[in-house]
């Protein structure tokens, strides 16, 4: 397939979104969710042919995408791990569990991606499992009661499964 | 297809109760988020494979005991088994639903004096509470509107809608004294009253579902576990207000309650319990979902707002009050998930009823997500009123593993934190706003002698920092600042004077920011500095943590005896802090290193402690 053509199949599913939700500006999150669901990103080429397609300013579309956290404009991982750092989480010692994935799938300096696009590695404050904590979830998944051994386990099975694929 | 007329309704009413009556033996299986992390879906799969004709099997809301999860209530036996996997399902079935008696060794066992309790009712953790709001939670499947009806659900709202005026259901809230379960308390009647009073076409309802403080997840749990409850309380504020749409406003990080609200408006839009003309009147009503995007802000009721109209959920200044220009600039009331959640039980049982329950002023019941170090950790529902140590010790069970009491932090990072000469107060909004605290969303957070107070408010402000909208200046620079502070007095930086800076700092952000965000991030610092002062102090002035949790006052040993003198570590330390010879023991130069542990985790000989 040419440039040209991934681009317009890209759109083609883009258009189809911004048909079931309208045009209103209302309608801009929602989209902006189905769309990340789709590339699990908000690549910038569709940022901006959102904005011409729904005639809202770019500086519109780019604003809310940046502001929400949900959003990312790069490129996540395939498993989505979040580690809990909310209060109950906290108290419950969720760093070391945060540290213990990080190192098991590689992650170094500031990034929270691996190069491999395989895992994404987050904290986020509060998944409201906190009766289970310190809770971690890996794409929606909760696991609760976490430790640093429990969580390498699930990580390494993981691999393992995509190992065999 | 609405509902005709209440006769209509009470018809479906008794088709439902018959049905529930048939089912007179049932198995509920919890399918809260906490239990199904424990796997009780394996749980639920394996009582079906295996259950007997006559026994229903349903899976149900949160029950609030999530630590002992996963849970399993047999009912009309009101035996409750905690802890069970798949494996126990077959000993279940054979022994107490075919032969009626009790599996001992999975009912719930006092883990301090071992004395076992058969039923729900009395295992400590819940005898002391009063299920209102909650009262379906765990009680009924969450899927199924003809349980919620069966349970006298949609009730009130018939009766708001076929026999009450607008004014009338107004004056049963101003009566009820309801105030406000979202945080700030304000009278839910007043609201409605201002909203009511508003001249326009359109005007709109919304609950706000975004939940955003850690450690609390009682809105959570009503969506998931009793998710008509809440659109029956909607659909009484919009009859109130005189609202025919209402708007959900759910966080994205609630995949599971965006699924049972749904299916939920699906099934009371089915059977006419919503949409146009309900009940043979004219007033009309249905529901829209909103899906929050992760940003703690948008639950500032302005923000909100701003996020459902697809714009940066920022918050704006008030007045003008959404009840006069909300949602595109129409009327709009907006409620908490609890609050509307409360309104029918007030609706049916009357406004009197509500003030006989709690206190003066604190009117009716409030839920408490109970959570730390503490024994049991759950959702519980009391009384307004009752107190700290009730909480703590009666419900809660105490702290784990012996630990002391040590403080409670309570309305997340908009409240406090409480020390143990605290511990008599009355948990209500007035007692605990005197003492710098807040009722906020009910998170209660237990912490023990493990825990330093300086590194907690330091979580708290980095908290408040990196959710800060940034709006205005006094919010976004001035807990930036504080952050800062924070860091220096936990890293051992820190002289007095940044000690003075920071409470300076705290009382204008308090008082100069624009909305409740900034109003409220000083309250963490705040109150560890009122009642845990001699923490900060020592983190300054005897450059030590009392706790023992800041790492700069702590060091990395070799121990000499164990070191093999392998190198890896010296190898590993990024700033050249170990020195040594090979096969001899190596050194930590304190003054050089940096505390990173990355030599604890090299040495394959456990030689590196932290002291
Ligand atoms: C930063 C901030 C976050 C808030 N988050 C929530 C929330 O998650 N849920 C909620 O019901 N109220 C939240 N509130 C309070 C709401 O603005 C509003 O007061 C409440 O929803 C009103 O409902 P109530 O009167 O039923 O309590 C928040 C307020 C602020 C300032
Ligand atoms: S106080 Fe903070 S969160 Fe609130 S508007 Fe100002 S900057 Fe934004
Ligand atoms: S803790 Fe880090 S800086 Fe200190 S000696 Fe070990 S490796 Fe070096
Ligand atoms: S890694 Fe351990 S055994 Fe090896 S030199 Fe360092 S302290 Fe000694
Ligand atoms: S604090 Fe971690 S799940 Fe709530
Ligand atoms: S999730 Fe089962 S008791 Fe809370």
């Amino acid at each position: 397939m040419t440039p040209v053509e991934t681009a317009q199949r890209k759109f083609r599913r883009v258009n189809e979104i911004i048909e079931v939700h309208g045009h209103e500006q209302a309608a801009l999150v929602p989209i902006l969710q189905e769309v990340q669901a789709e590339y699990r990103y908000l690549p910038e080429e569709i940022l901006t042919y959102i904005s011409t397609a729904m005639r809202i300013p770019a500086a519109t579309v780019f604003g809310v995408a940046t502001f929400y956290a949900q959003f990312s404009l790069e490129p996540k991982g395939k498993y989505l791990v979040r580690c809990c750092d909310g209060t109950a989480c906290h108290v419950r010692n969720s760093k070391p569990v945060y540290d213990a994935i990080r190192a098991k799938v590689g992650l170094t300096d500031g990034k929270f991606t691996t190069p491999d696009l395989k895992f994404t590695v987050e904290t986020v404050s509060c998944l409201g499992a906190c009766g289970l904590a310190p809770v971690i979830t890996i794409n929606n998944e909760v696991h609760g009661k976490m430790t640093p051994e429990a969580a390498a386990i699930i990580i390494d099975t993981l691999l393992k499964r995509d190992g065999d694929n | 297809m609405a509902m005709k007329s209440l006769q209509e309704f009470a018809g479906y009413v008794r088709q439902c109760k018959k049905e529930l009556e048939s089912r007179a033996r049932r198995v509920l299986v919890c399918a809260g988020t906490g239990c199904l992390a424990n796997g009780s879906e394996q749980v639920l799969n394996e009582f079906h494979r295996l259950s007997v004709d006559a026994v229903a099997v349903t899976k149900s809301g949160c029950h609030g005991f999530c630590e002992a999860g996963p849970l399993v209530k047999i009912e009309p036996d009101s035996i409750l088994y905690v802890g069970v996997t798949a494996a126990d399902v077959a000993e279940i079935v054979k022994t107490t639903l075919r032969d009626g008696k009790t599996v001992e060794r999975l009912l719930y066992h006092h883990p301090v004096t071992g004395q076992m309790y058969r039923g729900e009712k009395d295992i400590p953790f819940y005898s002391s509470q009063s299920r209102v709001t909650l009262a379906n939670c765990g009680a009924i499947d969450p899927d199924d509107i003809r349980e919620y009806v069966a349970r006298d659900g949609y009730m009130a709202m018939a009766r708001a809608v076929a026999d009450l005026s607008p004014d009338e259901i107004i004056e049963e809230m101003l009566a009820s004294g309801l105030r406000g379960r979202g945080g700030g308390g304000f009278p839910t009647g007043r609201k409605w009253f201002f909203a009511r009073n508003a001249q326009a076409s359109q005007k709109y309802v919304v609950c706000n579902g975004d939940e955003g403080d850690p450690g609390a997840f009682m809105d959570r749990s009503v969506m998931e576990g009793d998710p008509h409850r809440v659109i029956e309380g909607l659909a009484i504020a919009g009859r109130a207000i005189g609202a025919s749409v209402g708007y959900i406003y759910v966080r994205a990080e609630y995949p599971l309650a965006v699924a049972r609200l749904r299916r939920a408006l699906k099934q009371a839009r089915n059977v006419g319990l919503l949409g146009d003309g309900l009940f043979g009147t004219d007033f009309s009503f249905d529901v829209i979902i909103k899906e929050g995007a992760g940003a703690f802000v948008c639950g500032e009721e302005t923000a909100l707002l701003a996020s459902i109209e697809g714009r940066r959920g920022m918050p704006r200044p008030r007045p003008p009050f959404p009840a006069n220009e909300g949602l595109w600039g129409k009327p709009t009331t907006i409620n908490n998930v609890e609050t509307l959640a409360t309104v029918p039980a007030i609706m049916l049982r009357g406004a009197e009823w509500f003030q006989s329950i709690g206190r003066e002023g604190n009117p009716g019941t409030k839920t408490f997500a109970i959570t730390g170090q503490v024994a049991n950790t759950g959702l519980i529902e009391v009384p307004m009123g009752k107190t700290l140590r009730e909480v703590v010790f009666d419900i809660g069970g105490g702290l784990r593993c012996d630990k002391q009491f040590k403080a409670a932090q309570i309305g997340g990072p908009s409240g406090g934190c409480l020390s143990a000469e605290q511990l008599d107060i009355a948990l209500d909004y007035d007692s605990l706003s005197k003492v710098g605290a807040m009722v906020g969303s009910g998170g209660l957070v237990v912490m023990d002698e493990g825990t330093c107070m300086v590194e907690v408010a330091r979580f708290f402000m980095h908290f408040a920092q990196s959710e800060s909208c940034g709006k205005c200046v006094p919010c976004r620079e001035g807990t930036r600042r504080m952050l800062e502070i924070l860091e220096k007095i936990v890293g051992g930086r820190a002289s007095m004077d940044d000690l003075a800076m920071l409470e300076e700092l705290a009382w204008v952000v308090k008082e100069s920011s624009l909305c409740g965000l900034g109003k409220t991030a000083p309250n963490p610092v705040l109150t560890t500095l009122r009642y845990f002062r001699d923490e900060y102090l020592a983190h300054i002035v005897e450059h030590r943590c009392p706790a023992g949790v800041c790492t700069a006052f702590k060091s990395y040993k070799i121990d000499p005896a164990l070191c093999r003198g392998c190198t890896k570590c010296r190898k590993t330390c990024p700033v050249g802090a170990i020195s040594g010879d090979v096969k001899s023991p190596h050194v930590i130069d304190q003054s050089v290193c940096a505390k990173c542990g990355a030599c604890k985790a090299a040495c394959p000989f456990g030689a590196i402690s932290l002291s």
